[in-house]
């Protein structure tokens, strides 16, 4: 992200210790993470010391300082879908996209995440892709539903 | 416009009662995410189109959730003089035929979920009766919403407009009675009268510990300090509990509402709403409802002509469960780490920047308005002794009628399950129901009578929590939820007190031991030591609480426990390292469905044809990955789990 840019959301959000954690959502959203040289800008903006920046950055699970892929997949193991068999969703997913939880596809095409709890316990199991909630899943729906994002 | 007479109230409401029950035909759509998730917005936008291509006489509309989540989308249809008609399961293909056949003047029976033929308007104690003239062909004998087994006990106060209003037009909510409370907490009761008002009706805070809400107000107005501030807590992070954001979704100006009155009791005049970042479309609709109040003159400078100003800041969380707790979300807030401080000082008198602060969760401010309105004399008659009003839970998990339910304190937990609930389903036995969410426990079936409320679930160890009621059967294994639980927990905690951070991971740890067949007997009392001292030892309320889902699993189903170490066995089938799959050979039809779906190729043998002869499918055990697939994809019933 440009500096500038980063000048823009700053301004919107005030030049205040509160507003640190809107503005590094608001990159994470547009950058799908958060790079290292627009972190140490905005610490030289605002004025707060690097490291606290950092350590706001690795305790929520919202933002993330590795690169994500494009679309992002979050399978909920909220207690509900848990009892469900999320567990299974998302074991189904790890072996159709070759990744572990946490991880990014090497072509950049799939984040895949786990969630606790989405609130929609009555579907479960739920995963979430890109903003899109799909409920009742089964491990067999899993491959068509991947291939309508390739 | 921005009201600021009690005429100037009453026309708004006449506006919203005119788009609430409109001249000609309206059809509402159920949005909130949980009918989002199902397909919501494809019928929506069927219906649309098709009023717009046939020009059809139909206003199209869009609502929050009814609650029976499991029937979504719902879409219910509502024109003068004839009942209100609400479809389950709607597909856009169902959604044309209904909309075709109702102005024809006939419904199709087989889709129906109720009718209806009047409404409750809870804030002003009235209803709202549909004048019926005439019924549409093949409505005779349909439910009507009150004999449906899933509403007849429920008493709706919290989502009293949820899937009634439109939550984007404030003029619906004012139409069913909202904002006249604060008109008259503002105009007619002194702060001190309102927190007597609210003492009086015994609410207690429903995000969990259920401390009463009129005496937290009251200390925080006898705090010194010019500034002070009001919260509200919609970090709703227990899994399985969804209410608040079924209240956001559905019904923002009821918090918004209820957040003004408080902030005049108290004295405040700026407030907060913490919400979580899970809940994109909740943001949205808060994000409205605020502007909307705004230009209402309802947030503001001289609220309502009365002089009084408050304002409400609106905070997406970063997707941490601990920030649910108090001094956490307010240090989020701050723009620091979201950990807890200990509470040697209370936050109602230095919270939110050191200065004087209220916390209370969504439910609990959306019942406020109702409250002041109806009085504490009435409110105060619902539930029991020590737990006044209603309650909402998520009723989920391995129960027939899963969603959102709204009951009486003091209704047993046999009600919920087996009346509201509808009992298990595939005829499964119960096995306990969990309810508090990671700070609660789970509560086994010699217990189903017990009174809901929230001493009585503390009594049993667990608790009320924010509401949520995961129902268990016999398919699942009770080890397997503590240690999913302590999975969660050891992920959430903060890491500030050693106590938690350690002893929920090595409460997991030995968890883990357990459902992969290692673990030793006198583990159990390691268990229950671990869990006291996490308990003794941290200084928030999660570190404070998470050995509950241990420590009352250990307490009621201590034999499951044993079986696992004792005879490495998991009567639930749940725990894979225990497992066996086998196929039958008597029972195996050579279909060779099983080999296709298993990741592993671990399953051999040959495919029957018309040609040739098949041989029956075998699993290798040092192949199976125990995925369940197999398990899943046979129709016939022919693998078995050891």
């Amino acid at each position: 992200m440009t500096q500038s840019e980063i000048d823009t959301i700053i301004e919107e959000h005030g030049r205040k210790e509160s507003a640190i954690l809107a503005i590094l959502q608001r990159i994470q959203s547009k950058e799908n993470y958060l790079p290292k040289e627009d972190l140490e800008y905005i610490s030289q903006k605002l004025k707060i010391p690097l490291t606290s920046i950092f350590r706001i950055a690795t305790f929520y699970n919202a933002l993330s300082l590795k690169p994500r892929g494009r679309h992002k997949i979050d399978v909920c193991l909220g207690t509900a879908c848990h009892v469900r068999g999320g567990g299974k969703i998302l074991e189904k997913l790890e072996r159709e996209l070759k990744i572990s939880v946490g991880e990014t596809t090497k072509d950049k095409k799939f984040s895949l995440e786990s969630v606790r709890c989405l609130g929609c316990c009555s579907l479960g199991p739920v995963a979430v892709i890109d903003g899109q909630v799909y409920g009742r899943l089964t491990q067999d729906k899993i491959p068509s539903l991947l291939k309508e994002f390739k | 416009m921005k009201i600021r007479t009690k005429t100037d109230l009453e026309k708004i409401k006449e506006r919203g009662i005119e788009i609430l029950y409109p001249k000609g035909i309206k059809i509402s759509v159920g949005m909130a995410t949980c009918g989002i998730s199902t397909g919501a917005q494809k019928v929506y936008e069927t219906i649309q189109n098709e009023v717009e291509k046939s020009r059809l006489p139909i206003i199209i509309n869009q609502t929050g959730c009814i609650g029976f989540c499991q029937r979504e989308p719902v879409v219910d249809i509502l024109e003068p003089g004839k009942p209100r008609v609400f479809y389950q399961e709607v597909t856009p293909e169902k959604a044309m035929r209904l909309v075709h056949e109702w102005i024809e003047n006939r419904v199709i029976k087989d889709w129906l979920f109720f009718k209806m033929e009047d409404e409750e308007w809870i804030v002003d104690n009235k209803f709202w009766n549909y004048s019926i003239k005439q019924l549409p062909k093949g409505l005779d004998g349909a439910y009507i919403y009150r004999q449906i087994p899933f509403y007849n006990k429920q008493l709706k106060i919290a989502l009293r407009n949820c899937g009634f209003i439109n939550p984007d037009h404030i003029e619906e909510y004012i139409a069913r009675g909202g904002y006249f409370p604060l008109y008259k907490a503002l105009h007619e009761m002194k702060p001190e009268d309102i927190i007597e008002e609210v003492k009086r009706s015994g609410l207690r805070g429903r995000g969990g510990a259920g401390f009463p809400t009129g005496q937290k107000w009251e200390s925080c107005r006898r705090a010194k300090g010019d500034i002070k501030y009001v919260l509200c807590n919609a970090d709703e992070g227990d899994p399985g509990a969804y209410m608040d954001r079924s209240v956001l979704e559905g019904d923002p100006h009821s918090v918004i509402e209820g957040m003004i009155i408080g902030a005049y009791a108290i004295g405040a005049h700026e407030g907060f709403i913490y919400v979580r970042d899970e809940y994109p479309l909740a943001i949205k609709k808060l994000q409205t409802a605020i502007h909307q109040a705004e230009e209402f003159g309802l947030l503001g400078e001289d609220i309502l002509g009365s002089g009084f100003s408050f304002k409400i800041n609106l905070f997406r969380g970063g997707g941490a469960f601990v920030c649910g707790e108090s001094t956490a979300l307010m240090a989020s807030i701050e723009g620091k780490v979201g950990e807890p401080r200990a509470k040697h000082i209370h936050t109602t008198e230095s919270g939110l920047w050191d200065r004087p602060s209220n916390l209370n969760n969504v439910e609990t401010w959306n019942n406020i308005p109702v409250i002041i309105s109806r009085g504490s004399e009435w409110y105060s008659k619902i539930g029991t002794d020590k737990s006044k009003g209603t309650k909402v839970f998520s009723i989920v998990g391995k129960v027939n009628n899963t969603g959102l339910i709204e009951v009486p304190m003091g209704i047993t937990l046999r009600e919920i399950v087996y009346e509201i609930g509808g009992g298990i389903p595939e005829g499964k036995k119960f096995k306990a129901v969990q309810t508090g969410g990671p700070s609660g426990g789970c509560i086994p079936e010699s217990l189903l009578d017990l009174p809901v409320d929230f001493d009585r679930l503390t009594e049993v160890g667990s608790m009320m929590g924010s509401g949520g009621m995961i129902v268990m059967d016999e398919s699942t294994c009770m080890v397997d939820v503590a240690k999913y639980f302590m999975n969660f927990l050891k992920d959430e905690s903060c890491g500030k007190c050693t106590s938690c951070r350690e002893g929920t991971k090595r409460m997991h740890e030995i968890l883990t031991e357990i459902t992969e067949g290692r673990g030793k007997l006198e583990y159990l009392d390691l268990l229950e030591e671990l869990g006291w001292v996490t308990a003794e030892a941290s200084l928030c309320a999660l570190g404070g609480t998470a050995p509950n889902p241990v420590l009352s699993t250990l307490r009621y189903f201590r034999d499951e426990y044993k079986e696992h170490i004792i005879n490495r066995r998991c009567p639930a089938k749940v725990c894979r390292a225990l497992l066996k799959y086998r196929i039958l050979p008597e029972a195996c039809t050579m279909c060779g469905r099983c080999a296709k779906v298993c990741p592993a190729d671990a399953i051999s043998g040959k495919r029957k044809t018309k040609k040739e002869e098949g041989i029956p499918f075998k699993i290798e055990e040092e192949k199976c990955i125990k995925c369940g697939m197999c398990f899943e994809s046979c129709k016939f019933n022919a693998i078995e789990v050891q």
